[in-house]
């Protein structure tokens, strides 16, 4: 009976789907743990900074190292400074994303000291096109809490952050923008903006 | 209430609906640009005057962005008190959205903050898991689908779209607190509602230095944090890129 048939098939359909999907499963979790593992080290070693009670250029250098150990710097830097990157040397290269990682940590760093007597929780992850996105909660003092989520991808074998987005507002376009302008009011000198980046 | 003092409620109303109306002849996005802003010009000279009144009333400035000096406790006693005269507002556009969960929100909150938070001044309700849940017109038009129009930076206000602007206004004239009360008491609540910005502009002042005096270009950052700021809060998805597509970071 061609009921029976379509039954049959649709049945044969659904175990298979259930197969594949049971396959296609821990591979998947494997790594969306993975990501939400690494941003609960970011988080944690944010929180313990936050709450060090260290002074502004302590936590500034702390800020730093856990940019260098956890984000893709290299990856932020050269996506910051976009066209122009491509007519650049590769040893104007070298010394943007060295100027750029001090830049965010103190940058961010100051935003995050912000933070002071809260706390930075996980609360899930989802996979996007080809990242993962962590997202977690900032819980401060007195305070409506905000959402801080971690764009993490795996790259040359290594999961790293290279985007934060803090209540829609996302740290790669705005430093784009920020290079970009800095780029131009230094009429498209690299060096010139690099000097101005240190500060 | 006498027969006078209604007219002007009635022209208010009047206004709210041509500031509805304005916006079916919103501007469109040009293609290919990232931001909706054709009047990027007048809004940059509006940006500048922003930025002078800011720094003789706030006294900001380059390299100011520590933390204010004027004790948390004050500037958050402030705004929550701004904040908790917001909630029948915040009421009526979750009611006109269709969205009766957070309206119910906006009441329980609105109660528990005018006795337990002392008139206002304590969010007692997040203390008890009762988050802020708030709303506006603009969120209002957003759900009714009419578009968000150009980029605005408007004097004073700041950054702004066609339709934020159309709501604001329209959330003056609408706004419960407003109706409720006769002069003088609505220009002390509208006061206390001044205060309790520039409360939140203290509160985040370190940020909001940073912002104004310390980008290359402040104007370019203030019009991407409040757009994609916005979009969040409106639950607008955001195209977020692949990075592996990114031309100049592989």
């Amino acid at each position: 009976m061609p009921t029976d048939l379509t039954r049959r098939s649709f049945a044969a359909l659904a175990a298979s789907a259930l197969v594949a999907a049971t396959l296609a499963r821990p591979a998947a979790a494997l790594t969306v743990d993975q990501a939400k593992a690494l941003v609960d080290t970011v988080t944690g070693e944010i929180n313990k900074v936050i709450n060090s009670g260290a002074s502004s250029e302590a936590m500034y250098a702390a800020f730093q190292d856990i940019f260098t150990r956890y984000a893709d710097v290299n990856y932020i830097a050269l996506s910051a400074l976009g066209p122009a990157g491509r007519t650049a040397t590769p040893a104007q290269k070298a010394a943007f994303t060295k100027a750029f990682s001090r830049y965010l940590a103190v940058k961010y760093g100051k935003r995050f000291r912000e933070f002071v007597g809260g706390q930075i929780e996980v609360t899930g992850a989802k996979p996007v096109k080809t990242f993962f996105e962590v997202q977690s909660v900032a819980k401060l003092q007195g305070q409506a809490p905000f959402d801080v989520r971690f764009q993490v991808f795996e790259k040359d074998g290594k999961q790293r952050f290279f985007n934060i987005v803090i209540e829609g507002v996302n740290m790669l376009s705005s430093e784009r923008a920020e290079i970009g302008a800095l780029l131009d009011k230094n009429g498209g000198n690299i060096d010139a903006m690099i000097a101005q980046l240190k500060g | 209430m006498t027969v006078r003092d209604r007219q002007p409620r009635a022209a208010g109303r009047l206004l709210a609906l041509a500031a509805v109306l304005t916006l079916a002849a919103c501007a469109a996005p040009r293609p290919g640009e990232q931001f909706n802003d054709p009047y990027e010009a007048r809004n940059r000279a509006v940006h500048e005057f922003n930025k002078s009144v800011d720094s003789a009333v706030f006294g900001g400035g380059a390299g100011k962005d520590e933390p204010s000096s004027i004790p948390k406790p004050l500037t958050n006693m402030a705004s929550n008190f701004a904040a908790n005269l917001g909630e029948p507002g915040s009421f009526l556009n979750h009611m006109l959205q269709g969205k009766p969960v957070p309206a119910a929100q906006n009441v329980l909150r609105f109660s528990v903050n005018t006795v337990a938070g002392v008139g206002g001044l304590f969010d007692a309700a997040s203390a008890i898991g009762l988050p802020p849940a708030t709303t506006d017109f603009g969120a209002t038009l957003h759900t009714w689908g009419a578009p968000e129009g150009a980029y605005i930076e408007a004097p004073i206000l700041g950054p702004t779209t066609e339709r934020d602007l159309a709501g604001t206004v329209v959330d003056i004239f609408i706004d419960p607190v407003n109706h409720a009360l006769d002069w003088p008491d609505v220009g002390r609540v509208n006061a206390a509602r001044l205060v309790g910005k520039a409360a939140q502009r203290l509160r985040f002042s370190a940020t909001a230095n940073s912002i104004l005096y310390d980008s290359a270009d402040s104007y370019a950052q203030a019009r991407l944090l409040y757009l994609q700021n916005r979009h969040f809060e409106l639950g607008i998805e955001e195209d977020q890129p692949d990075p592996f597509e990114d031309p100049n970071a592989n």
